[in-house]
């Protein structure tokens, strides 16, 4: 196959190479760019929360009028819960993993130490916090009904034993056994025993967490054996025998709702709506970029559709001589495939730095984002090399049927 | 001659109807792209309250840990304690000042047709709604004698009034909420702040109040904020405690006239927080702000990043259209040589063809520029179902769509200029040679 013809024909028309070119570059750094964010995207929605999610909902009341004890609400409410038929467990609890809502502390190594170690979030729960969450506690016991206590409005101190996140004790504890160890989630007061270790169990605010620009502390939750029983708001996690959650969400509402006429019961939720909603802005970035980049590989094919056309038409008589001098079919079809494999060469060569342009005004626009990685490049290679040729198939084939008598004509 | 030119361009857009198809959706979908994005940007970064927003001041004083500064940028934090909301109310150095936080409250309607439900609300000072000017259906705010006394008054909002009193006028009568009788002295007609700036804290896109309450009712009463509240060092035990602790968990506001007040009250700041280091407070360097509305929509990165970037993407999606349109004119300008040469040696002069072929990609313009504004609707009710926070923002103003009619003339005229200019160059002798 000569390439030097196909490349001295195409030196002729350079205003139109340079256009397709060019489109064909942005079109790479678009799409490249725009499939990583979505990767990312794809990753961050995946990540595990370590808890039960297809069997469990939170539901919660805030009590008026002077009448309503916080406490008592707590004590019959989860007797009230525990008793109905369907419901495996249930736990009181200040907040779940994904609701973007809760209580975070610094964790300290040593009384007295001034700058903590890490972050954590707090989680409030009791004994069978560990069951109704689903967690899985790999290390150490779980709580006892007697270390369950009430945290009172403005109370500032912390029970003497918890449970951690693996995530965290190997943080704290790197290559030891945390189990039996300190960790003082105030550095004035007493330190906390660490009784227990689950595998994994995320803070409610899997995006926006991070402790001097570290992400990987989404996974440091400490589990603190008390009920928060102030101001006149009680939450409780649920889970039910699986397949039977949304009869007992409905259930659970009712008989709540019944018991106590002094409040108001609200917020019942499936933990799986509770993660949709955490990832709903994801998954409309997603669906917003699936949709650019559909429409741009869409527009760029049938501009090479529409630029072959035109020149199969303009060469219709070359082509014709060409033909007549002897080339065959095939060799007219294969002169078009190599002609736009070599735009396109061109075209993805200009657009591997116009990526990486691309990508490094994103990492300026939006602190979080990482340099794109190499290989989306050569993958979009390939998708734009195959895309090209496909697109000038059908001009190709065209041009490949012009009869060898067109030559002889005069138009 | 402007006619005749506009049926020759469709005469000869019709000629191929698929491609003049084709370039009309690529500069359409090009235009409704970026236009949906920008809407997204412009009207979240847009001034909320332009006719005043440069006297409105957020107070900021950096109050936080020794050993770490507040976020990593070294911003003072983005609210104040209880004792500094105090002091600086007490001072009263400004033209008008409020401090405030969100508060919940439990509603139990006198109807009984109407079940109790939970409502979020602002606790603030009388001065709110001279600063914030609210407009009001029904009564008015509350005066400085209320907050003095802790009177039990609200401001309802449109919405809760309908749905407490059917949307009479229901100053006068009586809310119960938490078990105290408040009484309504205001009721505001529609008011929703695209940008809820006075409180970003807790949400730039957050659903508007339900009512306001005065500040000094709910510390009177003990209602903890349910706001965001952020402490670094510990507290002494109970509410006493909680309200002498150097937590943050308000805002706090001040309507400054002039610069010069402006100037002064940032001085009255600074002395203020070097008079609280000799009492053993603020242990950290000086770091006080006092940011106008649009200086701290600013500071608080209110466009969020995935717009930013969807603002970029589809600028360079609206690229590769234009430059799809470009190569696809060119190519049928290009075929059309020989009429074009034809038209030279009838004595057709430059500028003439040049006005015929103008008119002609203009066409194709305009027509996609239309068809995009229509996308744009499209795109903008897309964005609407994708983001739910988004249902107050995602709508076109008149700014932009006079933006979109601009940017498709631009881009059918930067679309159409060069093929144009090329179609002119033909000279009339080469092409008339071969026919």
């Amino acid at each position: 196959m000569e390439i030097r013809p196909i490349i001295s024909a195409l030196m002729r028309s350079k205003v139109a190479l340079v256009l397709i070119g060019l489109q064909i570059a942005l079109t790479l750094a678009i799409v490249c760019n725009a499939l990583f964010i979505i990767n990312q995207r794809i990753e961050t929605m995946n990540r595990p929360s370590g808890m039960n999610e297809s069997d469990t909902f939170t539901i919660g009341s805030n009590g008026f009028g002077d009448g309503f004890s916080t406490k008592n609400t707590f004590v019959e409410d989860l007797a009230l819960i525990r008793s109905l038929p369907g419901v495996r467990d249930a736990t009181p609890t200040n907040t779940l993993p994904m609701t973007n809502g809760g209580w975070s502390e610094g964790v300290f190594m040593a009384p007295g130490q001034k700058v903590s170690t890490t972050i954590t979030a707090i989680y409030f729960m009791d004994e069978h916090g560990i069951d109704t969450f689903g967690l899985n506690l790999i290390a150490g016991r779980n709580f006892k009904p007697e270390e369950i206590t009430v945290r009172d409005r403005g109370s500032v101190d912390w029970p003497p034993g918890v449970i951690i996140t693996k995530a965290l004790a190997d943080k704290l504890y790197p290559g030891q056994d945390a189990v039996g160890k300190s960790v003082y989630l105030d550095y004035d007061k007493p330190a906390q025993t660490i009784l227990g270790i689950v595998d994994r169990l995320i803070v409610p605010w899997p995006e926006g967490f991070s402790f001097n620009g570290d992400h990987s502390v989404v996974e440091n939750s400490v589990l603190v054996p008390q009920m928060t029983a102030y101001g006149n708001s009680t939450r409780y996690l649920i889970r039910t025998e699986p397949g039977r959650r949304d009869e007992l969400m409905k259930t659970v509402e009712a008989k709540l709702a019944e018991s106590n006429h002094g409040r108001i019961v609200r917020g019942v939720k499936s933990v799986e709506k509770v993660r949709s909603e955490c990832y709903a802005n994801d998954r409309a970035m997603m669906i917003i970029l699936g949709t650019v980049i559909f429409c741009l590989l869409t527009i760029t094919a049938l501009g090479i559709v529409g630029m072959a056309s035109f020149w199969v038409t303009q060469r219709t008589k070359q082509i014709g001589t060409r033909r007549a001098l002897g080339a065959t079919r095939a060799s007219i079809l294969r002169y078009f495939l190599a002609e736009n494999f070599l735009i396109t060469t061109g075209g993805l060569l200009l657009g591997a730095f116009l990526t990486y342009a691309f990508s490094l005004w994103l990492m300026a626009h939006a602190q979080e984002a990482k340099l794109l990685p190499w290989h989306y490049v050569p993958v979009g290679f390939v998708c734009l090399w195959a895309l090209g040729q496909i697109a000038v198939l059908g001009p190709a084939t065209r041009a490949a049927r012009v009869p060898p008598a067109v030559a002889t004509r005069s138009v | 001659m402007f006619s005749y030119y506009f049926q020759l361009g469709l005469r000869s857009l019709k000629r191929n109807p698929v491609l003049t198809a084709l370039m009309v959706l690529g500069i359409a979908l090009g235009i409704a792209a970026s236009m949906t994005s920008l809407t997204l940007m412009h009207i979240m970064g847009s001034d909320p309250i332009p006719w005043k927003s440069e006297r409105l001041h957020y107070v900021q004083l950096d109050n936080w840990d020794p050993n770490q500064p507040y976020d990593q940028e070294g911003n003072p934090p983005d609210q104040v304690s209880y004792k500094d909301a105090q002091a600086l109310m007490e001072a009263a150095k400004a033209d008008r000042q409020a401090a405030m936080f969100k508060v919940a409250l439990p509603i139990q309607p006198e109807n009984p047709e109407v079940k109790p439900f939970l409502s979020l609300g602002r606790a603030t000072y009388g001065d709110f709604f001279a600063m914030f000017e609210p407009p009001f259906a029904y009564g008015g705010g509350w005066d400085h004698a209320q907050d003095a006394q802790h009177g039990r008054v609200v401001v309802l909002t449109k919405e809760t009034n309908e749905k407490l009193f059917g949307g009479q006028d229901s100053v006068g009568r009586r809310v119960r909420m938490d078990g105290i009788d408040y009484s309504v002295v205001g009721v505001l007609a529609e008011w929703r702040p695209r940008i809820k700036f006075y409180d970003l804290t807790n949400g730039a896109l957050a659903e508007p109040e339900e009512f306001f309450v005065p500040y000094t009712t709910i510390i009177e009463q003990k209602k903890q904020a349910s706001g965001n509240n952020s402490c670094w060092n510990n507290t002494a035990p109970g509410w006493e405690g909680y309200l002498a602790s150097e937590c943050i968990w308000q805002q706090f506001w001040v309507q400054l006239d002039s610069p010069a007040k402006a100037a002064d009250y940032k001085a009255f700041l600074d002395d203020y927080v070097n008079e609280q280091k000799k009492l053993g407070r603020f242990p950290r360097p000086l770091n006080n702000r006092l940011l106008d509305v649009n200086q701290w929509l600013q500071n608080q990165k209110v466009v969020p990043k995935d717009v930013q970037v969807q603002v970029g993407l589809s600028f360079a999606f609206l690229a590769v259209c234009l430059i799809n349109t470009i190569g696809l004119l060119l190519a049928k300008f290009t075929r059309k040589s020989g009429e074009i040469g034809l038209r030279r040696a009838l004595g057709a002069s430059k500028p003439q063809l040049f006005a015929q072929h103008i008119i002609e990609s203009s066409v194709i313009g305009i027509s996609g520029g239309a068809f995009g504004l229509l996308l744009t609707f499209g795109g903008l009710v897309l964005v609407r179902v994708l983001y739910k926070d988004y249902a107050n923002v995602a709508h076109l103003d008149w700014t932009m769509v006079a933006t979109t009619v601009v940017l498709s003339t631009l881009a059918a005229v930067l679309a159409g200029l060069y093929p144009t200019w090329r179609a002119c160059q033909i000279a009339p002798a080469a092409q008339l040679k071969t026919q």
